[in-house]
């Protein structure tokens, strides 16, 4: 049973080796990285708050439009398109079974990610260490950005192999990921962000609204990265939202792995009344 | 033939209402070629999905090897080649087959061993993407002799291959049931296959029309067998006052006979001597014999609704 997640997740991890995959996402993400930790570092030196921290309160934001999307589209492919190709097929017709596969996709795509948030994110930590705006807890900031970002990039690798064995067609799966991306990531909030200016003291602004930030993993991330930042009311855009919250900050964190833990088991099931 | 590897009984699959595959019956026994013929829609391919578990079918039952279908053992000793396959165009060979003796439990370094047995040795470090289709229906074959399947299903393996890809083709399915394994292949391209396979299954409509040796099926359809005769001077139809039949051209002349009056026949031409420049012997072929098959069943199927 190992054996085979493995051999599933080794075969994604070479496909994105081989097809620039995760050289593009690490060259988008430390592009992208860069250009903020140099341009948003610049107020640092006024709010005597670590480069480091600083830059890492503004990569949250970015991995929260980029991770998602890199995800989605790592997954989308992973049903839809070995049936086009004609491989799953081939894949069932040997002794594995659908969790098994299903997991060995996962477990392949989150070293991917794992990889190309590393080197994107890790080149610009060094980068600021470098010229000398390295401090311990800065490091801190940054290991536990990429390992929320992982975190969340699971969430969207699900959600990505549910809409795959939904459908046969990978172009369809594909304009599914993406729209998926618009709903979760731009819309959801412009929504919650005209329901407050709406309401802005009745039910939905105390009462639901965090709630509403807990249930989509996006804003469960940003939530739980910026207040876990020391700085966090001066850095984070969002000030004082970690203490009127009605949860701790790890909630958060626990509502994201909920949320990938059950769009994983329900990607399972649909994949198990997949005929290939 | 002595034990059974695949048994359908009574097989029935529905889609909709309406019947993909109906009363499929019958037995592949070891190391047996059995093609499967049918044109498009006539089943095989639904008969191939049934037969690995992917569908279950709506009454009746599939065994291979006496376990179930779809079970760890059935699977383990079926290997499958399905009609199309697209693997990882930036995977080399090499890569695509240890990953598949890896999902099936196998060693995957004598796995690459069978690249060479399909002619790939030296293309097994190159990328899928830079093989012709020959290559990468062989590549497919290769990924279907991992270990030592006792079930080989071939879902259309030679469509859209040129005429000596082909052969080459057969030359392994032949190898391989010379190891033991069933084959059992589906295939458009039937005159190919007429020295190729033990064992024909025309399949029409979902139903299994015919199921016997090539041979056993000529007789049994009684198709005319065809004399091309072509005289040195006389005029056609000469010829054919002389022999019966139908002057083709000015100088030949077709006659039709039944299977048991051929060498009658062959011997009134001979008795000619002289006059005769050449004759020509033509058997039905499978295409003949498959015709009449799907056809008279096609008949039997407008009577009965009628």
């Amino acid at each position: 049973m190992f054996q085979r997640i493995l051999t599933v997740a080794q075969q994604e991890v070479r496909i994105g080796l081989r097809n620039r995959w995760i050289l593009l996402s690490v060259v988008i993400l430390s592009a992208f990285s860069m250009a903020l930790a140099l341009l948003g570092s610049a107020p640092a030196g006024t709010l005597d708050v670590s480069r480091m921290t600083i830059t890492v309160a503004s990569l949250s934001s970015l991995s929260v439009y980029l991770v998602p999307l890199i995800a989605l589209l790592l997954a989308f492919d992973a049903v839809a398109g070995e049936i086009e190709r004609g491989t799953l097929l081939l894949i069932f017709s040997s002794p594995m079974t659908r969790s098994e596969f299903l997991i060995g996709k996962a477990v392949g795509h989150i070293c991917v990610l794992l990889f190309a948030l590393t080197l994107g994110y890790g080149s610009t930590a060094l980068m600021l260490a470098a010229t000398g705006g390295g401090d311990p807890s800065g490091f801190t900031d940054f290991a536990r950005l990429i390992a929320t970002s992982t975190i969340l990039g699971f969430a969207f690798l699900s959600l990505g192999y549910i809409v795959s064995s939904l459908v046969r067609q990978v172009t369809t799966a594909a304009a599914m990921a993406i729209g998926i991306w618009l709903v979760l990531i731009v819309l959801y909030d412009l929504a919650l962000l005209g329901a407050l200016v709406a309401d802005s003291e009745g039910f939905f602004a105390s009462r639901l609204f965090p709630f509403a930030l807990l249930a989509n993993p996006a804003d469960a991330f940003r939530l739980f990265n910026l207040s876990a930042l020391d700085a966090n009311a001066m850095v984070g855009g969002m000030a004082g939202v970690a203490e009127s919250l009605p949860f701790p900050p790890v909630a958060a964190l626990a509502s994201i792995f909920v949320f990938a833990g059950a769009a994983m088991s329900g990607a399972i099931l649909l994949l198990k009344r997949v005929s290939p | 033939m002595n034990n059974t590897v695949l048994r359908a009984e009574n097989v029935r699959m529905t889609f909709d209402g309406r019947d993909a595959v109906k009363d499929l019956s019958f037995e592949l026994g070891s190391a047996e070629r059995v093609a499967l013929l049918g044109h498009n829609g006539a089943g095989k391919t639904t008969f191939f999905k049934m037969s690995l578990g992917f569908l279950t079918p709506t009454s009746g039952r599939i065994e291979v090897l006496g376990a179930e279908t779809g079970s760890d053992e059935a699977r383990a000793s079926t290997a499958f080649l399905p009609e199309s396959v697209a693997f990882q165009k930036t995977l080399t060979g090499v890569e695509i087959l240890k990953y598949y003796a890896r999902l099936k439990g196998e060693n995957a370094t004598k796995a690459v061993g069978l690249l060479e047995r399909v002619g790939l040795a030296e293309a097994g470090s190159r990328r899928v993407g830079t093989y012709s289709k020959g290559m990468r229906q062989r590549l497919g074959l290769a990924q279907a002799l991992i270990g030592t399947p006792k079930l080989v299903l071939l879902d259309e393996p030679t469509s859209g291959l040129d005429p000596i890809s082909r052969r080459n083709f057969y030359d392994l399915v032949t190898e391989i049931s010379g190891n033991g394994a069933t084959v059992l292949l589906s295939s458009h391209a039937l005159t190919e296959m007429e020295a190729r396979t033990d064992r024909i299954l025309i399949m029409s409509k979902g139903k299994l029309v015919a199921n016997d040796t090539l041979d056993h099926l000529r007789t049994a359809a009684r198709l005319p067998i065809r004399l091309k005769v072509k005289s040195k001077e006389e005029p056609a139809e000469q010829l054919a006052n002389r022999l019966g039949g139908t002057p083709v051209n000015c100088r030949s002349v077709e006659i039709m006979c039944a299977h048991e009056d051929k060498i009658a026949r062959i011997a009134a031409v001979t008795s000619l001597g002289a006059m005769i420049e050449d004759i020509d012997v033509h058997l039905p072929s499978l295409d003949d014999v498959y015709k009449h098959f799907s056809e008279k069943a096609d008949l039997e199927d407008s009577r009965g609704e009628a």
